[in-house]
């Protein structure tokens, strides 16, 4: 057995006791297979060497981090930046851990790839990635998800992919994902399953965090560039947890940074209707890992609820799990209108559109700014741009002239 | 000798597979679940399984999946199916082998599930998203309050693999039939007999097979190739929509068109 450290699980994928494979006998190899080619591509420099390369003139990394500076002088607090992921290609964080996966899938050379999403970043992101690279593409998404997010199943169209509707259960991400799975199980020889976010099996919650951890590493130099130090508190919304941990990761071991995680509190905690697993949920197993669950009385999985069609997941990442466990990170939520009033805010302050989700650390921010010192700073991943929403916002939002 | 190794030790002398249906606990309905299991018996079943609904079965195709929703809908839990045992305990020796997913057990308490299990009277118990990896807590229950745990192959599993599965499995193994989910199909894999042999060579306990198994020339084909058949969407697409005495019904006609196979 290997040792838990924040660089990576153990032998068997655990965090803590989070993590591990709990998934039918058939995936074993498959998962053992991936295991090993990860394995072998991240000490690979060639492999680095092509992703930086596809990372930076395809995608647009670097990203930049910004300054609100009317939105921190409105809070009249700590100073507050933003990490601008909305500007990536497709418009999302996303797109750091498909370009990660889809150069491996060709490294081993699967033919066919596969993914689930709930708000349709993650299915544009692996859609545009196939297109890229010339493989066949098929998206599981719930049904629900494909009437609040139409736009998004358009633009998968486009990209020459497939999207199946699943029309199982409550018809979302959850949803999409036993769905994507059942297909993996029953392809699994010819198949690479790209998993959206840092949950699923071993090794895919460590593999997606590995990928996506270029936010944090970006963020923490260019932080340091800039104010010649730290930032003082980080900042953002946790669905699965993959924007978050990748820009938690590379600060973890900074004990002066405050770290913290913001769940879809939906119509309220007291409600029922959030999507808040870390804060309210209970351990257990759902699609392939331990972790967090929103789940009742006799271990059936519960719906959870946000306005946010990406935070709309009742687990979350095994990491993120064991973060709040050891208390590395702190773990809030924040309600359906706090996150509409926060996007809102941000396009009259900033002239930015956040997205849903990215709305929702933003809403936090709202919260806790007001509280610090104008000499202190907080830093957000704002994971992506809001256009997908607009039609949500409109139907929640009403405008004077 | 417990009631698995029994039923395994007459069909090997009758040379045939055992025969194995599967009934997810609670559906079609609740009233249902007793009355089922044993008509299945008195239909020539040498052993059952019942399916503990789980809210997201990622082993099972379509047909399972709804008949797993409906038993919650309906409010089957495993507390309700240990109570639905303990009836047809009453009157039936049975072997009864449960398959549930891992989630609701240990929402229930992994000990105190396996506990109950085994006073009911159930006999064994299948895990499908519990690799042996993973099984340690289930395994070390199991042994300790005596419950029969049946492990997974799949047609993708390593030689040493099954030889390992076999060795953590405590009376029999499973065979999943294909690499896929629960579901009928017309045919069954046009490569299994040599996976099926590739199995017998590394095991030593019994194994059945199922998954896909849903016709009798399906387990006329798999006669002498393993140790039973487990049929489960078949029987579960027979049983959609039925209650009562057209459940049971259903349920014979059905198992006596596979037994004469």
């Amino acid at each position: 057995m290997t040792e838990i450290t924040r660089d990576r699980p153990d032998a068997g994928g655990h965090f803590g006791a989070y993590g591990g494979r709990y998934v039918p006998e058939t995936l074993v190899p498959a998962l053992e297979e991936l295991e090993a080619a990860f394995e072998a591509a991240r000490q690979d420099p060639t492999f680095q060497h092509e992703l930086a390369e596809i990372e930076r003139d395809f995608a647009g990394r670097p990203t930049p981090v910004y300054h609100a500076e009317r939105l921190s002088s409105e809070l009249g607090g700590a100073q507050i930046w933003l990490k601008r992921e909305d500007l990536l290609h497709t418009g999302a964080h996303k797109i750091n851990n498909t370009l990660g996966q889809i150069l491996l899938a060709r490294r081993m050379g699967k033919q066919r790839i596969i993914a689930e999403t709930g708000a349709g970043q993650h299915g544009v992101a692996t859609a545009t990635v196939c297109a890229r690279y010339g493989l066949p593409c098929v998206v599981y998404m719930g049904e629900e998800d494909m009437r609040r997010q139409a736009l998004n199943v358009f633009r998968m169209k486009l990209l020459g992919a497939e999207v199946v509707s699943v029309t199982s259960g409550s018809r979302t991400l959850k949803d999409a994902t036993s769905e994507a799975i059942r297909d993996w199980v029953t392809n699994v020889r010819d198949t690479f399953y790209i998993i959206g976010s840092v949950v699923g099996p071993h090794p895919y919650p460590w593999m997606v965090r590995e990928f996506q951890s270029v936010i944090g590493q970006e963020a923490r130099e260019q932080m340091q560039g800039r104010l010649g130090k730290l930032p003082n508190l980080l900042v953002a919304c946790v669905g699965g947890g993959s924007n978050a941990i990748g820009l938690f990761h590379a600060f973890l071991e900074d004990e002066g940074v405050v770290i913290h995680g913001v769940e879809g509190g939906g119509h309220g905690i007291d409600s029922g209707a959030h999507s808040a697993t870390l804060g309210q949920g209970e351990p257990g197993v759902l699609h392939g890992a331990m972790s967090y669950l929103l789940q009742d009385a006799e271990g059936q999985v519960q719906i959870a609820h946000s306005v946010s069609a990406g935070l709309d997941y009742p687990g979350v990442g095994p990491e993120h799990a064991w973060l709040q466990d050891t208390g590395r990170v702190h773990y809030a939520s924040v309600t359906d209108e706090e996150a509409l009033t926060a996007l809102q805010r941000t396009c009259l302050t900033e002239g930015i559109l956040p997205a849903l989700e990215s709305a929702h650390a933003i809403a936090h921010v709202i919260r806790v700014a007001p509280e610090m010192r104008p000499d202190q700073s907080i830093l957000v991943c704002l994971s992506g741009r809001g256009d997908k929403d607009v039609h949500t916002v409109a139907e929640h939002v009403k405008l004077d002239g | 000798m417990t009631r698995i190794a029994k039923a395994f030790e007459k069909t090997r002398a009758e040379g045939r597979p055992a025969l194995i249906p599967f009934l997810t606990g609670g559906f079609p309905t609740l009233e249902s679940t007793v009355p089922l299991i044993l008509a299945a018996e008195a239909a020539g079943a040498d052993l059952l399984e019942i399916g503990l609904p789980f809210s997201d079965p990622l082993a099972d195709g379509p047909a399972i999946q709804l008949s797993s929703q409906r038993a919650i809908e309906n409010g089957a839990t495993l507390k309700w199916i240990l109570e639905q045992v303990r009836e047809v305990r009453k009157t039936s020796q049975l072997p009864l082998i449960l398959m549930g997913y891992l989630n609701p057990m240990l929402r229930y308490g992994l000990d105190r599930f396996v506990h109950d299990a085994v006073q009911a009277g159930v006999d064994g118990m299948i895990v499908p998203d519990m690799l042996p990896e993973e099984s340690a807590d289930v395994v070390a229950a199991s042994r300790e309050h005596g419950l029969s745990n049946v492990f997974l192959m799949a047609p993708t599993t390593s030689e040493e693999r099954i030889r390992k599965i076999d060795a953590l499995s405590t009376e029999i193994t499973y065979a999943v039939a294909l690499t896929g989910v629960t579901g009928a199909r017309g045919d069954l894999p046009a490569d299994i007999e040599d996976y099926l042999a590739r199995v017998r060579k590394n095991t030593e306990k019994p194994f059945v097979v199922g998954f896909g198994i849903s016709a009798p020339e399906h387990v006329a084909r798999l006669k002498g190739k393993t140790d039973g058949c487990v049929i489960g969407s078949a029987i579960v697409k027979q049983l959609d929509g039925t209650s009562g005495d057209e459940a049971t019904r259903r349920l014979t006609e059905f198992l006596t068109s596979l037994r004469s196979s």
